[in-house]
């Protein structure tokens, strides 16, 4: 247990070093993308001196390590602003897009498992066997397409991009101005304010790219509660659950499938970094402003300290992420000790 | 001697084929599979001949015209004709996908292999560095060394293989670890066979149905990463035909009611990665019956 907390340094750590040396290895300089002509040397010195790449190499990689300390994740390149508040405002949008997408993933995941498991080895298994296979298989980005194509475009029945409307277009009388609670998640800060539009709103404009993402993560639930509740259904505990007169619908879901319960968190744990890995592309697909279409956009800019900040924060949520997922299991799971 | 041995097994691998049906949704699972990939490949090595228009060219015919008798598939908004480049578009994928499962097998393999033989600090060390890389996000790793090392075939090909090398580290070492305890490689190494020996004669050869199916799913996780970093703008030149790049083209299309141009090459890129998935998840039903349990 501990040493998983410990692995995580390494982690960070090693892909940090990764992404810094080949960087700097690299034929191509960043400073000189963002001059025209190489006329004026003292300004291309200037902007190099700013931003730290006139230093030996091992300065700027213990420069950047001692600033991570007090977390200060570098100059961007492409505007010299902050790297680390940029991340901080496109975080939360991630982690709401991200707890959405899993919720919906392990709803429909144990929903079919369940229904797959009950009728093993026949034609309604295998159908939904194939459907976890096929949705594994779509990218992620021509799901998301699919669904603005019908739901967006064709039927006008949801919003195809963004976290919230326009301002303007919001009904008279309805405000829909500034967040005044500020934890970035929109759908708990609209409640807070008790702000029904807002937060009717929010939900709108998440459910899209949160049910794209889950859909494709839904499979490798299904295929896990389908195993898990396959065995449990022949436990004896369940038969004599049955012989006492409860309903099937009461067996599974009171009974059975609590057995399926920590199995499924830690594939939730496992699942996270996967579900990241869709989030950039969900995320730049519905244009939803957050940590993965911060990446996308700062790759056209070759701002190389925003990737590597990139990086590093992806590395820490999937870190803390499988913390939680480990002491959940640990409280779930008595015999489990830290 | 040999001759008849290789004989021997090839016979033994053609009717296995034929009794695949008889495994149950596993085999067919891996007919199906194949039957895909193989219909995509021949279509793809065979599209200089049997594309109507030439796929690179523009303005073949008026911009952004809906499927029609002489478009089957529609033209997009510079004129390409889609079916053409439907028929040619796998090549790019195809040879990132092929690219990165190799330069994953060359690299990932023989670490594990050399890893977890040698054991220590060695595998401890090692085993940190593929854990770092497997427990990050795949695709944000491939998009991050992608978008340092530039656009091309090999780069794109190389960035998808960094992510996926653990997986094959991590098979062929707990594989190793399992058959290194086995009585049989205890007698070989009792018998005086060198630790290369042992290694590659008598351990490698029990790996290697693991190694197929992780490569098969790899081959499916490759397509659908060469997509994503396409999508986000890493992929190949524009005037070379590929099923990523029109598909990212589409979605801007798709505004103004053209759903064909990202339509086609989206159903490709699934039916050429379903195919791959289709053979691993059929071949690890096959291989490990247990597992599916």
């Amino acid at each position: 247990m501990i040493s998983r907390i410990l692995l995580t340094i390494p982690m960070i750590f090693i892909l940090l070093t990764m992404v810094f040396v080949i960087i700097r290895i690299l034929p191509g300089d960043p400073v000189l993308l963002h001059f025209e002509k190489v006329e004026n040397p003292e300004a291309i010195e200037a902007v190099r001196r700013n931003l730290g790449l006139d230093k030996p190499l091992w300065v700027q990689y213990f420069d950047y390590l001692s600033g991570l300390f007090i977390g200060d994740l570098g100059k961007s390149m492409q505007d010299y602003s902050s790297v680390g508040e940029q991340i901080f405002s496109a975080f939360p949008a991630t982690l709401e897009l991200a707890i959405f997408s899993m919720i919906i993933a392990v709803s429909i995941g144990i929903f079919l498992g369940v229904e797959a498991s009950k009728s093993y080895n026949k034609p309604k298994d295998h159908a939904i066997r194939v459907f976890g296979i096929v949705t594994y298989a779509i990218p992620v980005f021509f799901l998301g397409i699919i669904f603005q194509m019908i739901f967006g475009v064709a039927l006008h029945w949801l919003p195809v991009g963004g976290r919230i409307p326009n301002p303007t277009l919001a009904p008279r009388g309805l405000v829909l101005g500034d967040f005044r609670f500020s934890s970035g998640l929109y759908t708990v800060d609209s409640l807070l304010e008790g702000n029904v539009y807002k937060f009717v709103e929010s939900c709108r404009h998440l459910f899209l790219p949160s049910l794209t993402l889950g859909l494709v993560l839904a499979g490798v639930f299904i295929r896990l509660t389908r195993s898990n509740m396959f065995e449990t259904l022949r436990q004896d505990f369940v038969t004599a659950a049955r012989a006492r007169g409860l309903k099937e619908t009461a067996v599974i879901y009171g009974y059975a499938l609590r057995n399926a319960f920590l199995p499924v968190l830690t594939m939730i744990g496992l699942q996270f970094a996967t579900l990241l890995g869709g989030a950039v592309l969900t995320e730049t697909t519905f244009s939803w402003p957050g940590l993965g279409r911060y990446i996308v956009d700062r790759i056209n800019f070759r701002d190389y300290t925003a990737i590597q900040g990139a990086i590093v924060v992806f590395g820490l949520f999937v870190s803390v992420v499988s913390l939680v997922v480990d002491l959940l299991y640990a409280y779930f799971d008595p015999r489990i000790r830290l | 001697m040999e001759k008849t041995v290789k004989k021997n097994m090839l016979s033994s691998v053609i009717p296995g084929i034929s009794s695949l049906a008889k495994r149950g949704l596993g085999g067919w699972l891996v007919i199906i599979g194949a039957i895909i990939v193989a219909i995509i490949i021949v279509m793809t090595l065979f599209s200089p001949w049997i594309t109507p228009y030439d796929p690179a060219r523009i303005e073949v015919g008026p911009l952004m015209n809906p499927p029609c008798s002489s478009y089957l598939f529609g033209t997009d908004d510079v004129g390409h004709d889609m079916l053409s480049r439907v028929l040619a578009g796998g090549r790019i994928m195809i040879q990132v996908a092929v690219l990165s499962v190799v330069v994953c097998f060359i690299i990932g393999v023989p670490l594990g292999l050399f890893s977890s033989y040698a054991g220590g600090v060695i595998d401890r060390f090692v085993g940190i560095i593929m854990d770092s890389i497997y427990a990050f996000p795949g695709l944000i790793l491939a998009i991050a060394i992608a978008a340092m090392l530039g656009r091309g075939v090999l780069n794109m090909a190389f960035s998808i293989a960094v992510v996926y090398i653990p997986s094959y580290f991590r098979v062929v070492r707990s594989q190793v670890l399992s058959i290194r305890e086995m009585p049989y490689v205890e007698a070989a190494i009792a018998a005086g066979a060198k630790s290369r020996t042992v290694l590659l004669r008598h351990i490698l050869p029990n790996v290697v149905p693991s190694i197929v199916v992780v490569a098969t799913v790899n081959f499916a996780d490759a397509i659908l990463t060469a997509a994503g970093l396409t999508f986000v703008g890493l992929g190949v030149n524009i005037n070379v035909p590929d099923w990523g790049w029109d598909l990212t083209n589409g979605r801007r299309l798709i505004v103004s009611g053209a759903w064909w141009v990202a339509t086609f090459p989206g159903i490709m890129i699934i039916l050429l990665a379903l195919g791959f998935t289709f053979m691993g998840e059929g071949l690890s039903e096959i291989l490990n019956p247990k597992l599916e349990q």
